[in-house]
């Protein structure tokens, strides 16, 4: 029976006291016959509001409509047409300040929109299940074009310039592909073997990936500048930023990165089976309120925290996270500290942070961020016992590539200059996602990635008339 | 540029080639890793991962032949990793082998170069000294080990300094006591003819500071190669955070050689420090299932 309108097919989840010690998915995942359910309330918009929302303007309502009719395989060919890793996206993406909240069914701010998130993994999940993949011929062409990073942006771009027929190599600095995907969001969001998986297929059709190449370090640019005939750069924004407060130099603090390197990249969760160790101690304080930061919390609660607090500038209102990264937070016990900010941390005899000064803030004016400016109130200092910290407090372009770059034009905060067609002020050097950004989501890189490739047939096609 | 062929998912193999014992707790092994063979520069290091559940470890890189590819690393026995490498033979190969990474050491002619290496950090300083004395400048070697058995490339320094000296904890071999010890008379014996130009020293980083501690009032450009914990090694983890002169500096991205007048020693000496109890945990847990 096909039921218009109505409320939301409830995603099932892993129960609390479960999940927090354990690193396995928290959404359990549609069953058909829940996809199908949820798909089938779609009122099918002329306008398709959640198409034109979206950064890559994949066929949303394509899809929904598929899944509605059980057309599984045609649903994930539909996606797959502007979304290279829709099992991914339909993870990490913030949908609901993008296309769920334009639904005319969760236009009332209940969360009643269509759950495109959890449709688009089902849909990527069923393929991947099913081993059903997008065919597409590829006519080859000599050319030869050089991908700096494997993270989304890197992805996308490496997969459309194979579909053109170019031949493209990967240069990974890490010794596993995936970029941020690998190193920075757990496996309770993203399970491992779904980015394997993503990654796999670009493999498959043609994509050399290779590791452990880090550009600038230890492969020239000058020199791919000559092998390549076109570069795309999209090595993200991996350098961590520190607070710069007192303390920072204890031991049990971390930056974001770090702390999630040791757990995504290295599975410290896994010592000592797995050798590289993390510490985390009893009382945790992560700095930020983004998805890093509830990310770190979490996998903090997971290494067996007792206390875990989010400590943020801003309110609850202002924080750049996912909702369901912030719910999911929040449920596992995560306690989010409004509107304090951490001004010092302090040491005991050996070394080892104990505690931090905090001081309470007040919002002021939007600030260049359009957020109200958190204001420290005078006299309002505190202290909070915390044995372990850690710094999410955003992330910025690695200086290591451009430092060793000067050629390349960069902007004052750090990112790559770049025209509307992604090129670089060198020609044939083209640059997208957090790199030119400094820091956004997955599927705006994703975005980049795709507009990259386009620019770069256009450009190699120029050159060679 | 043949490092950008080959067959596609293909990881390049790093197989031990060679395998010396040096002594009770030091080894030395050749690897093949061609690209960072080819890129290596005196004063730059690798990291390594033994296998899928491995971690990534920092090691020095003693030597690099760029004919035949490989590279050689000395390493001591400190913890689970270095001491499964230990069993590690001919034929074996490590998973990956990434570098080189930090930045080459200044090599230039300074004049009187007095090196100061500690432990395994003499391996590191190997290439260094050789670089050096290749640009023309007039090296004193000071080395230092625990004990006789445990002094690395004794013969090998020995042979492109222009002066060695030799120092151990007790006293088996050259003088009993520091490195510092010979360096002080240096300092007196040199300050009227000519002075000392500059000091380098790769070691404990009790030793490195007792070094620096030793040329700051006589004001002797000192160069310190820290070895702080590296994770990924590329400017990422901030793991290796050092301040140098107050300000936060990645030794994987700026290093790993600072102005040892500058570095705050006390927190690099710290942070070493902070996975202590999991290395132990790490080892006992390596110990038991070996004997399984």
């Amino acid at each position: 029976m096909i039921k218009i309108g109505g409320i939301r097919v409830p995603m099932r989840e892993e129960p609390v006291q479960k999940r927090i010690k354990n690193f396995r998915s928290v959404p359990l995942g549609y069953t058909k016959k829940e996809a199908v359910a949820e798909a089938q309330r779609c009122i099918l918009c002329m306008n398709a509001p959640c198409v034109v929302h979206c950064p890559v303007r994949m066929d949303v309502l394509g899809m929904v409509r598929k899944i509605a009719e059980r057309y599984f395989k045609e649903a994930f060919l539909k996606i797959k047409e502007d979304n290279p890793i829709p099992a991914v996206a339909g993870r990490v993406c913030p949908q609901e300040t993008q296309c769920e909240c334009v639904c005319p069914l969760g236009q009332t701010g209940d969360g009643n929109g269509i759950n495109i998130g959890k449709l688009e993994a089902f849909v990527a999940d069923w393929a991947m299940e099913n081993g059903v993949k997008e065919e597409f011929r590829i006519e080859e062409r000599p050319e030869k074009v050089a991908v700096i990073g494997s993270g989304p942006s890197g992805i996308s771009c490496a997969v459309d310039l194979r579909k053109f027929g170019y031949r493209v190599t990967v240069f990974e600095a890490l010794h596993m592909a995936g970029g941020v995907l690998r190193y920075g969001i757990p496996a309770f969001r993203l399970p491992r073997n779904i980015l394997d998986y993503e990654i796999s297929t670009l493999t498959e059709r043609g994509v050399q990936i290779k590791i452990n190449r880090i550009v600038g370090q230890n492969v020239e640019f000058r020199d791919l500048r000559q092998e390549f005939d076109a570069i795309f750069i999209g090595t993200g924004a991996g350098a961590p930023r520190f607070m710069k407060i007192e303390g920072e130099r204890l031991k049990g603090v971390y930056s974001a990165n770090e702390f999630l390197i040791r757990i995504n990249l290295m599975k410290a969760y896994d010592f000592p089976e797995y050798d590289t160790p993390i510490v985390c101690g009893e009382r945790v304080g992560v700095i930020g309120a983004g998805n890093v930061t509830m990310d770190a919390a979490r996998c903090a609660l997971r290494l067996g925290a007792k206390d875990v607090h989010i400590l943020y500038r801003r309110t609850k209102k202002e924080s750049p996270a996912r909702d369901e990264e912030i719910q999911h937070a929040l449920e596992e016990g995560i306690v989010l500290h409004e509107l304090i900010n951490p001004t010092r941390l302090l040491g005991d005899e050996n070394g080892w942070v104990k505690e931090v000064n905090l001081i309470r803030m007040k919002l002021g004016e939007p600030d260049s961020s359009g957020r109200p400016r958190p204001i420290p109130i005078e006299g309002s200092e505190f202290t909070m016992k915390l044995d372990t910290v850690v710094e999410a407090i955003g992330t910025e372009p690695n200086r290591l590539f451009l430092d060793r770059t000067p050629e390349l034009e960069t902007t004052r905060w750090g990112t790559i200059k770049v025209d509307e067609d992604l090129m670089s002020n060198i020609e044939g050097v083209f640059a997208g996602g957090d790199a030119i950004t400094g820091g956004a989501t997955v599927i705006l890189a994703l975005g980049d990635g795709r507009r990259a490739a386009k620019s770069i047939h256009e450009y190699i096609s120029r050159r060679k008339e | 540029m043949g490092h950008f062929e080959g067959r596609r998912g293909d990881r390049v193999k790093h197989t031990i080639v060679r395998k010396e014992t040096l002594s009770a707790e030091n080894y030395l092994i050749e690897v093949t890793a061609p690209l960072v063979a080819e890129k290596y520069q005196p004063g730059q290091f690798v990291i390594i991962r033994l296998h899928g559940k491995g971690e990534r470890v920092p090691l020095t890189v003693a030597d690099v032949n760029s004919k035949k590819g490989t590279i050689v690393l000395v390493f001591q026995v400190v913890g689970k990793t270095t001491k499964e490498l230990s069993t590690f033979q001919v034929g074996d190969t490590v998973i990956d082998c990434v570098g080189p990474l930090g930045n080459p050491s200044e090599i230039r002619k300074f004049g009187r170069v007095i090196c100061v290496g500690g432990g395994t950090g003499v391996a590191c300083l190997y290439p260094v000294i050789r670089a050096l004395a290749d640009a023309g400048n007039e090296v004193i070697s000071i080395i230092g080990a625990r004990t006789e058995s445990s002094l690395l490339l004794e013969d090998e320094i020995r042979k492109i300094s222009a002066e060695i000296y030799i120092s151990t904890d007790d006293g088996s071999k050259g003088r009993h006591g520091l490195v510092t010890d010979v360096l002080e008379e240096l300092i007196k014996k040199y300050k009227k003819s000519g002075g000392i130009d500059r000091v380098i020293t790769i070691g404990p980083p009790v030793m490195m500071k007792a070094v620096a501690d030793l040329t700051r009032p006589p004001g002797i450009r000192t160069i310190a190669s820290l070895n702080t914990i590296v994770v990924d090694g590329s400017g990422m983890c901030g793991s290796c955070r050092v301040f140098v002169n107050g300000e936060m500096k990645l030794v994987c991205v700026s290093g790993p050689e600072f102005d040892a007048h500058k570095v705050h020693f006390e927190d690099v000496i710290s942070r070493l420090t902070m996975f202590e109890e999991k290395e132990a945990q790490a080892m006992a847990y390596y110990e038991g299932k070996d004997t399984l």
